[in-house]
């Protein structure tokens, strides 16, 4: 507000600070970039748009970070080959790269590069995840990255900001899942085209990181460019834990203008699911309930993280999985697992039956580690319920929280997570 | 610029695992080797029918979902140039434009166009004309830099001139 002169959300605030003057919604401004990444499905293709531009090198490879987690280990001889070129292309440009197992691409930017304040292009939509460590962080397609690259710069449109509130803390069996998907359903699958969201209230003051991260990470199912966190003390701490490093608050200032504003509170929110084949199509648990599942996923870069797993483990423990009901877990970092096996997690998801998936994006892609039938139905805490997202076009998939897939699980139809956990929470 | 072709349409919300699924992007990168599954699970027969300058009239939020620039690049591969909706999914947008394919925002064009009907597209008029029925509706103009972006053949030849982004 002092340098500026005027109120700005955080969007205005990041892309000012990174111009050198006070920008507003709707100017479009050529930036430079502090990190990019691609992956497995968008770097083979960034990569030969980049051969095409007349330059020898990346522009910084300090700033750049590819990973293997869509497809890894490979499912095949063409997929490997794919990698290769990947594994080629490090060696030749010295970049950041993380191979096989390491993690996906998401959870690795949140562990070790993304800062707040930073403007961040990645190759994959759900990019929009870092805005939960106060990034400008957004999706694009490989040319993009490519261009980014090679100059270091990219061009963006100043987003309009839809502001949402939530006035109250989660109580259990309530998750950030349920959050987003109220807000998607709210918003509509194009609700937020073009513009930032930006997650507001007491309800995120009191949220961990872990929570904030599923939020962020699901800001593009309602189109937006980037979903915001303020970067306040429950982020500093993470970033302090995690990096050990400091970085000062970064919030909207108070009057910024916001295009929309909606409240997510209770008694209007309870456990959902978004149900086939849109993630705006979400529907009361209650109001699903009883429908049988072949196959439960927990994972992801929206719900792959410790607290996700943990809640899983605590509705599970000392119970099993439905006998003819498959339950996949895969961490969403190598960290993740090692913590996760060190906190008695995995025996405790082992015991009960689950199958652990080596740390990546799994199934949610659609291309291994668990494709499903024809006609058959899985309930995932990913982010997309696409036709043919897991493989499998004649396949339906329902979205839902950690806590209602561990349920689901037990039960082997749609299930509430209060009908088979009880906490004092 | 006048383009004009065959019109195949859809509706609201086509995102780019329709247009092209993810499980076949990690194998190649040979588009028209893609291409062949273009819209396969809602349109088996898409890749075999598809003609040369055909043109794709959608409904809102045309690409939404994932980043995947194989959507459009396999559209292109299957001789497509351009595509008008009612809306486009922010990064598919770009991503069009950057492959060379132009991406109209017309209102109303859903309504007045039927599939197989000839739309005629005028780029400096800045109108899409349904030549069977002499529908002429108005489209959103592009940004100056992108109608250039596009007029260069894709962001990789108008980077490649101006050696880097320059926006004025």
């Amino acid at each position: 507000m002092d340098i500026y002169n005027m109120p700005l959300t955080m969007a205005e605030k990041i892309l000012s600070q990174k111009v050198g003057k006070a920008v507003s919604s709707g100017e479009i401004v050529v930036s430079d970039v502090d990190f990019l990444m691609a992956h497995d499905g968008t770097a083979p293709l960034a990569m030969e748009q980049f051969t095409k531009l007349d330059v020898d090198r990346v522009f910084n490879p300090s700033k750049i970070l590819l990973v293997i987690d869509h497809a890894g280990p490979s499912p095949s001889d063409k997929v490997s080959n794919i990698h290769k070129m990947m594994r080629e292309f490090v060696r030749k440009h010295g970049c950041h790269f993380c191979d096989v197992g390491y993690g996906i691409c998401h959870q690795i930017l949140v562990e070790e590069f993304v800062e707040p304040g930073m403007i961040v292009i990645g190759a994959d939509s759900h990019t929009c995840t870092h805005g939960a460590l106060g990034a400008f962080a957004t999706g694009m397609g490989s040319t993009e990255v490519a261009v980014g690259m090679a100059y270091g710069q990219t061009w963006l449109k100043v987003p309009e900001t839809i502001k949402v509130e939530v006035p109250r803390e989660l109580k259990w069996p309530l998750s950030s899942k349920d959050v987003a998907l109220h807000v998607i359903k709210e918003l509509g699958a194009d609700g937020a085209n073009y513009m930032a969201l930006e997650f507001v209230g007491e309800g995120i003051k009191k949220m961990s990181m872990d929570s904030r991260l599923t939020l962020t990470n699901m800001a593009v199912e309602a189109g937006a460019k980037v979903g915001f966190c303020p970067f306040d003390k429950v982020a500093q701490n993470f970033m302090l834990a995690e990096r050990g490093k400091l970085f000062g608050y970064l919030e909207p200032d108070k009057n910024a203008d916001y295009s929309d504003e909606i409240t997510i509170d209770a008694p209007n929110i309870e456990p959902v699911v978004a149900v086939p084949h849109s993630v705006d199509n979400v529907k009361a648990v209650r109001e699903v309930e009883g429908i049988e599942v072949d196959q439960v996923f927990i994972g992801t870069c929206t719900n792959g993280r410790v607290e996700d797993l943990q809640t899983a483990a605590l509705i599970l423990e000392g119970k099993k999985v439905k006998d003819g009901v498959r339950l996949i877990v895969q961490p969403a970092s190598r960290k993740i697992y090692l913590k996760a096996l060190k906190e008695g997690i995995i025996e405790k998801l082992l015991a009960s039956g689950a199958i652990i998936n080596p740390p990546g994006c799994g199934p949610c892609v659609g291309r291994h580690l668990g494709i499903l039938g024809d006609d058959e139905v899985c309930l995932s805490t990913q982010n997309r319920n696409f036709i043919g997202r897991m493989g499998n076009p004649k396949a339906k998939i329902y979205l839902a929280s950690p806590a209602v897939a561990a349920a689901s699980a037990i039960k082997g139809v749609i299930t509430s997570p209060t009908e088979v956990f009880k906490s004092d929470n | 610029m006048i383009i004009e072709g065959r019109v195949w349409k859809f509706g609201d919300n086509i995102n780019t695992d329709l247009i092209i699924a993810g499980k076949y992007k990690f194998d190649t990168l040979d588009m028209r080797e893609l291409a062949k599954h273009a819209f396969e699970a809602i349109l088996p027969d898409f890749a075999e029918k598809v003609k040369e300058g055909d043109i794709i009239v959608a409904g809102r939020n045309f690409g939404c979902g994932s980043s995947r620039e194989q959507a459009p690049q396999v559209l292109k591969a299957l001789g497509l140039k351009v595509i008008v909706a009612e809306s486009f999914a922010r990064i598919f947008f770009r991503n069009a434009i950057n492959s060379g394919i132009l991406a109209l925002e017309c209102e109303g064009i859903s309504k007045a166009v039927e599939e197989g009907e000839v739309l005629r597209v005028i780029l400096d008029k800045g109108v899409a004309e349904n030549v069977n029925k002499g529908v002429v509706l108005r489209f959103k103009p592009l940004p100056k830099f992108l109608e250039e972006i596009f007029m260069e053949g894709g962001f990789i030849p108008y980077v490649k001139k101006n050696k880097g982004i320059k926006i004025e």
